[in-house]
C-alpha cells in the first residue's frame, strides 16, 4: 500500500509490564499490571521532548500509523493519525509520542477481559473500578519507565482531556503544557444519564452474565450494540446527520414495517454491529463510569480554581461549536477556573458540524492552532 | 488594522500600564498591543479576540487569547481581576457599548480606551463640507462596510463618563504621532482615555 510521506509508516505496540502493587482510589488493589503503547519519534537525550496522547471511551494505544500484519493494512490506521507524523500538526521530528491503551481497557493492557491468575478466570466484573486518577498514576509509571521526568505536552480528547487536567492537578511539576479538547471539568445529570442507558443496555443482556460472560462463550452483543448506536447519536450533531442522511430511504417507498428503512437506521446498527465485534463490554462500563466519576473539584469542596492551584501546565482548551455533549460552556468553566488561577491558557471555539467527534476531524483551524501551539513548546 | 499600519496609540497605552501589571486586551487583533506589554511592560496578559485568523496569529506569537464575542459579556472573568483592561479601537464597532463598558470597569481595576476621534476637522469638513461620510487612513471604511457602529467625539466619550458616573484619570488626543493640546476635539486623529469606576 502507498503510505502518505508525512505518516509515521508502519508501527509496531509493545507491551511494558509493572511488577508492582496499585492502590485504586476505591481501595481495591492489583497486584501487577500490563499496559500497551505505541511510541511515534525519538526520545531526544535530556528526555525533554515526550507527548502522551490520552485516549476518550473507545479508544487506545493504536493513536497513529498502520499495521502491516493486519488483513487489510490499509484500513489500520490509528485513531488519531492525521494529528502525528512527520509534518503533521504533532510532528515526529520534534516530539516523541507514546499512545496508550488504559487500564481496564480491551485492547492489550491489563482489564476485564484479561486472565486472573488468582481465581484462574478473566477478571470479568472483578476487575477494580478505574478512575481517571487511578489512570494518571499509571501513566507516571509508564513516563518513569521511559525515564520521562515532565511531559513536554499531554494532550486528549472527550475524557482524553479530563486526563490531561488530571495530570496538571496531581503531578504539576511533571506536564508542561495541557491541551484538553471537547472536554468538560465534570459530567452533567444529563451526561451520566446517557452514560447509565449504555450500561444498563449491556447489563440487561441476556449474555452479559453479570460481566462474566467469557465462561460462557457468549458476548453480550445486543447491548454493546445498542449502547454504541446511543453514543455515537451523541457524538454528531443534528445538522451532521440532516446533512450526511436525512430522511433518505434506503428502498423506494416505505415498507411499513421495522427493518432498517432510514438510512440513519442501517448506519447506526452498522457502527453497533461493528463496535460489537472488538469491544468489551466490561470496558464499556468501567469507560463510562470513569467519565461518570471525573470531578476534580470535589476533593477541593467543589471549587474548581482551588483544584488547578498548583497547575504549573500552560492550557490549550478547544472546544466545537456543533459538540452539544461537551459543549464549548463547558470548556469555558475549566478556562474560568484557569483564569482565577492566571495560569496560561488559551481558548479556541471551533466551527464545526461534527459533534462531539469533531476532536478527531482534521478541521483546518483546529490543526493550525495545534501546529502553532505545539511549534511553541520548548524541548 | 493590517499590522504595517502604525499605531501610535500603541506608545501612549505601553507607557500608562504599569510594569508587571495584569492585562486584558479586549478585540486584540493579532496580539501586537499584547506582545508588546508582555515584553516592554512584562504584563501577564490575556487577549480576546473572535477571528479566527486573529486568534491564530495571537498563538503563533506565544499569547494568552481567548476566542470569544466581547458583546456576549466578560463572564470568564471575576470582578477586579486585572489592573488594566484595554480597548483598543474596539469600543466604536460595538452594538452594547455602555454595557460593556460597565463590564470593563467590573473586571479591571480600571480600563483604558482608544477610539477615532470624529471630531477631527477632516471628518467635520468631508461630512459638513463634502456631504460623504468620512473615510481616511485611520477610518479606512466606506459606510456600508464598516465595523464601527458607534461613533464618537472626544468630547462625547467624556459627557458619556460623565453622566454614567465614570472618573476620567487621563486623557490624550494624537495626531500624526504627537499629543494634541490645543483644540483636541478637533485636532486628534485618535483619543486614548483611562477611566475608572
Amino acid at each position: 500500500m502507498d503510505i502518505a510521506t508525512d505518516s509515521v509508516g508502519y508501527v509496531t505496540p509493545q507491551k511494558i509490564a509493572f511488577e508492582t502493587p496499585l492502590n485504586f482510589v476505591s481501595g481495591a488493589t492489583l497486584p501487577r499490571f500490563d499496559l500497551m503503547v505505541e511510541t511515534y519519534g525519538e526520545l531526544n537525550a535530556s528526555r525533554s521532548n515526550a507527548v502522551l496522547v490520552c485516549h476518550a471511551l473507545s479508544g487506545h494505544h493504536h493513536v497513529a500509523g498502520f499495521y502491516k500484519d493486519a488483513p487489510d493494512p490499509s484500513k489500520s490506521e490509528g485513531w488519531w493519525d492525521n494529528l502525528i507524523g512527520p509534518g503533521r500538526p504533532l510532528d515526529t521530528r520534534k516530539f516523541f509520542i507514546i499512545g496508550v491503551n488504559n487500564l481496564g481497557g480491551c485492547h492489550g493492557s491489563t482489564g476485564p477481559g484479561t486472565f486472573n491468575p488468582a481465581t484462574d478466570k478473566p477478571f470479568g466484573n472483578e476487575f477494580p473500578i478505574v478512575t481517571v486518577p487511578d489512570w494518571v498514576r499509571t501513566q507516571v509509571q509508564l513516563a518513569d519507565h521511559f525515564g520521562i521526568e515532565s511531559f513536554a505536552a499531554i494532550l486528549g480528547g472527550s475524557l482524553g482531556g479530563m486526563q490531561a487536567m488530571q495530570w496538571a492537578i496531581d503531578f504539576p511539576e511533571r506536564v508542561r503544557n495541557v491541551l484538553a479538547i471537547a472536554a468538560a471539568p465534570k459530567l452533567s445529570a444529563e451526561n451520566i444519564g446517557f452514560n447509565e442507558v449504555a450500561r444498563q443496555a449491556i447489563r440487561t443482556d441476556p449474555d452479559f452474565h453479570d460481566g462474566n460472560f467469557y465462561a460462557h462463550g457468549v458476548v453480550p452483543k445486543r447491548g454493546l450494540r445498542l449502547s454504541r448506536m446511543l453514543g455515537h447519536l451523541t457524538y454528531l450533531s443534528d445538522d451532521l446527520m440532516g446533512e450526511k442522511f436525512g430522511r433518505v430511504l434506503k428502498g423506494e417507498d416505505y415498507q411499513f414495517g421495522f427493518e432498517a428503512e432510514f438510512e440513519v437506521e442501517s448506519y447506526l446498527r452498522y457502527q453497533g454491529d461493528k463496535f460489537a465485534g472488538y469491544f468489551d463490554a466490561n470496558t464499556y462500563l468501567l469507560m463510562t463510569r470513569a467519565l461518570d466519576y471525573f470531578d476534580p473539584a470535589r476533593a477541593f469542596d467543589d471549587n474548581l480554581s482551588a483544584a488547578f492551584a498548583k497547575s504549573k501546565a500552560k492550557f490549550f482548551i478547544a472546544a466545537f461549536t456543533s459538540d452539544w455533549r461537551f459543549s464549548p460552556a463547558r470548556s469555558k468553566e475549566i478556562v474560568r477556573a484557569l483564569l482565577a488561577n492566571k495560569h496560561d491558557v488559551s481558548f479556541a471555539e471551533i466551527e464545526s458540524v461534527e459533534g462531539h467527534d469533531s476532536f478527531l476531524m482534521p478541521i483546518p483551524q483546529y490543526h493550525a492552532l495545534l501546529r502553532s501551539t505545539f511549534e511553541g513548546i520548548k524541548v | 488594522m493590517s499590522a504595517a499600519y502604525v499605531r501610535p496609540d500603541f506608545d501612549v497605552v505601553t507607557n500608562w500600564v504599569p510594569q508587571g501589571a495584569s492585562v486584558l486586551d479586549l478585540g486584540c487583533g493579532d496580539g501586537e498591543l499584547l506582545a508588546r506589554l508582555k515584553r516592554e511592560r512584562g504584563s501577564i496578559g490575556y487577549g480576546v479576540e473572535i477571528e479566527d485568523s486573529a486568534v491564530l496569529a495571537c498563538l503563533n506569537r506565544g499569547l494568552n487569547v481567548l476566542q470569544g464575542n466581547i458583546e456576549s459579556g466578560l463572564n470568564l472573568f471575576a470582578d477586579g481581576a486585572f489592573d488594566v483592561v484595554i480597548l483598543s479601537q474596539t469600543l466604536q464597532a460595538t452594538r452594547h457599548t455602555e454595557a460593556l463598558v460597565r463590564e470593563v470597569l467590573r473586571v479591571g481595576k480600571s480600563a483604558i480606551v482608544t477610539l477615532p476621534n470624529f471630531g477631527h476637522w477632516s471628518v467635520r469638513w468631508q461630512l459638513g463640507v463634502g456631504g460623504r461620510m468620512p473615510v481616511s487612513k485611520r477610518l479606512p471604511y466606506q459606510w456600508y462596510d464598516t465595523p464601527n457602529v458607534h461613533f464618537s467625539t472626544i468630547t462625547d466619550f467624556d459627557v458619556f463618563c460623565a453622566d454614567k458616573g465614570i472618573t476620567v484619570e487621563r486623557r490624550v488626543a494624537l495626531a500624526g504621532g504627537r499629543a494634541i493640546t490645543f483644540l483636541p476635539n478637533v485636532r486628534g486623529e485618535t483619543a486614548v482615555f483611562q477611566i475608572r469606576k
